[in-house]
């Protein structure tokens, strides 16, 4: 009996090796027609690359592997690390355990880290490819000048509902308060998504240094309380895929990858306005190798690696190339890239200050107790 | 008691090694941690916050209770008549009992989720039968589940150990004394495998009321574990030592509830 099941099992066990080990080859791993200008000067050095898992384009599939590709033009050799969150990249970097060359945290991440002086200014005379990021993601308010950063990737907060489960489509964040889909409503398991929408619907100022502010959106957060099914991050892709639920704020990108799988999925900017994120690249003071790293930076803005990134990850795309592209699979994809007028409110993320941070995240554990 | 001679301190030296590094050095700074502020300055604060939390202490200790209770109701008896099995049924029980565990805790509690969703397996099978679905995901009750499921075979394991090892003669001059099945349970097996209910006791009350996976998965983030708390402390809110107090407290009041089992058992003798 035992013979024959670890017989099965080895053979389980082999099979499975042999399929999974199948998908990876037809990978690219190379480019056809660089736009920039690269050297190998810098072959055999080692760049350390950290950034969002599952954010960039790894030869699944067929796609192209960039980290593969940067090492067969330049021959330098890509450490590639992933972080969670803004906050667990900022601990690592904080503690100066490993030297990073190139990290792509987001906006109000960025400011606090310039605040900090943790960044160093990028060599714009090596980043020919800057030309291809849209206007409209140049100069943004954490770097001014556009001194220290290229945008990565771009997204949008929205609202995901399920066409069969509610009874009109919405259109404000309001409907996450709506009584008839108590049980059937999720919301973000962190604080400052979370205060954003009470926020937003409040009409108050996402980044109000006020903590009046503050505790007007708690209020509006425990009435919501008793209609919340649960507090959702990565768990939100399977509860609405599987019609678990009937509301869910999440990022636009996400909601195309669900909608995939679930084509009761339908998906709105309510009227209130909502946040908008931009992750960018960026070389934090202390890298190691700084002209590989331009030469990186330089890499990702390639027309086909931004394609292949931007099709990998489906979040919106800064650079023009890609969004001008008819062959781009999202190419005038209204939720991704909305028309001039259907364009919602938005706002970004501020660095808060400590005090208000405390605060916050004090209100918020009230929130969570009330909850229970 | 005899003096250990050399060779026997060598032998514990690896562990004495270990027990330091990853034990001892770790806990002065959990307390270092707890008693300063973010600074670094010697400070009560954390402590003081800690009574914000009275809640979450209680509502994590009444939860791990309850789990731990079923699980040995669901244990003991499973204990015992594994026990009387011959060897290779006993062989195949035990197999199927830590089955689970060759799979990941997170990866069988993500599983849980799908069968326990609004639109689960459970309630997929329900509506066949044209019953309304139930509300399971994200209720205390899917916790307490989680807690059971994931942490049974460490209740059942000691028990049909020390089981497993009772004396059959003494059960015969049991019944040659003349006691009944009853009076046999209840005055030679019960008493004999007190340590091994009390070592299964421990081992998943511990880790049920540390847990924060299995109340965030299957609590849907709404319901908020101690251990819940301590890791939006360390992982998100960064105040390490507000966390380190939460944890400082939740060891010592495992502590003081264990030698309260212990002393209930009657047996002084026993590890925590």
């Amino acid at each position: 009996m035992r013979k024959i099941i670890s017989v099965l099992l080895i053979v389980v066990l082999t099979v499975s090796a042999v399929t999974l080990a199948g998908c990876g080859s037809s990978r690219v791993s190379e480019i056809t027609s660089p736009t920039g200008t690269y050297t190998r000067d810098l072959e055999g050095t080692t760049i350390n690359v950290f950034n969002w898992g599952e954010y960039i384009s790894d030869g699944s599939e067929g796609s192209l592997d960039v980290n593969a590709a940067f090492e067969a033009l330049t021959g330098i050799k890509v450490n590639y690390m992933n972080f969670e969150s803004n906050e667990a990249m900022y601990s690592k970097l904080k503690s100066g355990a490993v030297s990073y060359d190139i990290i792509i945290p987001s906006d109000y991440m960025i400011a606090r880290l310039l605040e900090e002086n943790m960044l160093q200014p990028l060599d714009f005379s090596k980043i020919d490819n800057f030309h291809y990021i849209a206007d409209e993601y140049k100069n943004l308010y954490y770097d001014p000048d556009n001194a220290y950063t290229v945008p990565y990737s771009v997204g949008m907060v929205g609202l995901i509902y399920n066409t069969t489960m509610v009874e009109e489509a919405p259109t404000s964040w309001s409907a996450m308060w709506d009584s008839r889909y108590a049980d059937d409503i999720l919301t973000f398991n962190n604080p400052r998504d979370t205060f954003a929408i009470a926020q937003f619907l409040l009409g108050i100022d996402i980044n109000s240094t006020d903590t009046a502010d503050w505790d007007r959106a708690a209020e509006k957060l425990k009435e919501q309380n008793p209609l919340l099914q649960a507090r959702v991050m990565d768990e939100v892709f399977n509860k609405m895929e599987g019609g678990n639920a009937a509301l869910a704020p999440y990022y636009a990108g996400d909601y195309l990858t669900m909608a995939d799988n679930n084509p009761d999925l339908a998906f709105v900017y309510p009227e209130e306005g909502t946040n908008i994120f931009v992750d960018a690249a960026c070389v934090p003071a202390n890298a190691q190798n700084y002209d590989a790293a331009m030469m990186y930076i330089n890499f990702l803005l390639e027309p086909e690696v931004a394609l292949a990134n931007a099709e990998y990850i489906c979040y919106a795309s800064p650079n023009t190339a890609v969004v001008e592209n008819p062959d781009y699979s999202l190419y005038q994809n209204e939720i991704l890239y909305p028309a001039e007028e259907d364009k919602p409110k938005t706002q970004y993320f501020h660095n808060m200050e400590e005090s208000i941070r405390t605060y916050y995240e004090k209100l918020w554990e009230e929130i969570l107790l009330a909850d229970e | 008691m005899k003096k250990r001679s050399f060779a026997q301190r060598i032998a514990g030296a690896p562990y004495i090694l270990w027990a330091a590094l990853f034990i001892v050095i770790p806990m002065a700074i959990v307390v270092y941690y707890a008693f300063t502020d973010a600074n670094g300055q010697f400070s009560f604060d954390n402590i003081k916050q800690l009574a914000d939390y009275k809640e979450t202490f209680l509502i994590s200790f009444e939860y791990s209770f309850i789990a731990t209770v079923i699980t040995l109701i669901i244990s003991y008896p499973f204990a015992y008549l594994m026990s009387k099995k011959s060897a290779a049924s006993q062989r195949i029980m035990m197999m199927l009992v830590m089955l689970p565990m060759w799979m990941n805790l997170l990866i069988r509690t993500y599983s849980w989720m799908n069968i326990l969703e609004r639109n689960g397996i459970i309630n997929n099978f329900l509506e066949q039968f044209g019953i309304e679905p139930l509300k399971m995901i994200g209720t205390p009750g899917a916790v307490i589940f989680g807690m059971i499921y994931n942490y049974i075979p460490y209740m059942i394991i000691p028990i049909y150990n020390v089981m497993s090892k009772i004396d059959k003669s003494l059960l015969e001059s049991a019944e040659d004394l003349g006691s009944n099945g009853l009076s046999k349970l209840r005055r030679v097996i019960l008493p004999l495998s007190m340590p091994g209910v009390i070592s299964g006791f421990t081992m998943v009350f511990v880790p049920s009321v540390s847990t924060f996976y299995i109340s965030q998965k299957l609590g849907g983030g709404k319901v908020m574990l101690i251990g819940d708390a301590i890791e939006r402390q360390m992982q998100t809110s960064y105040n390490y030592n507000l966390g380190a107090s939460l944890s400082l407290v939740l060891m010592i009041v495992i502590l003081i509830s264990m030698i309260v089992v212990n002393r209930f058992a009657g047996d002084d003798d026993l590890l925590i």
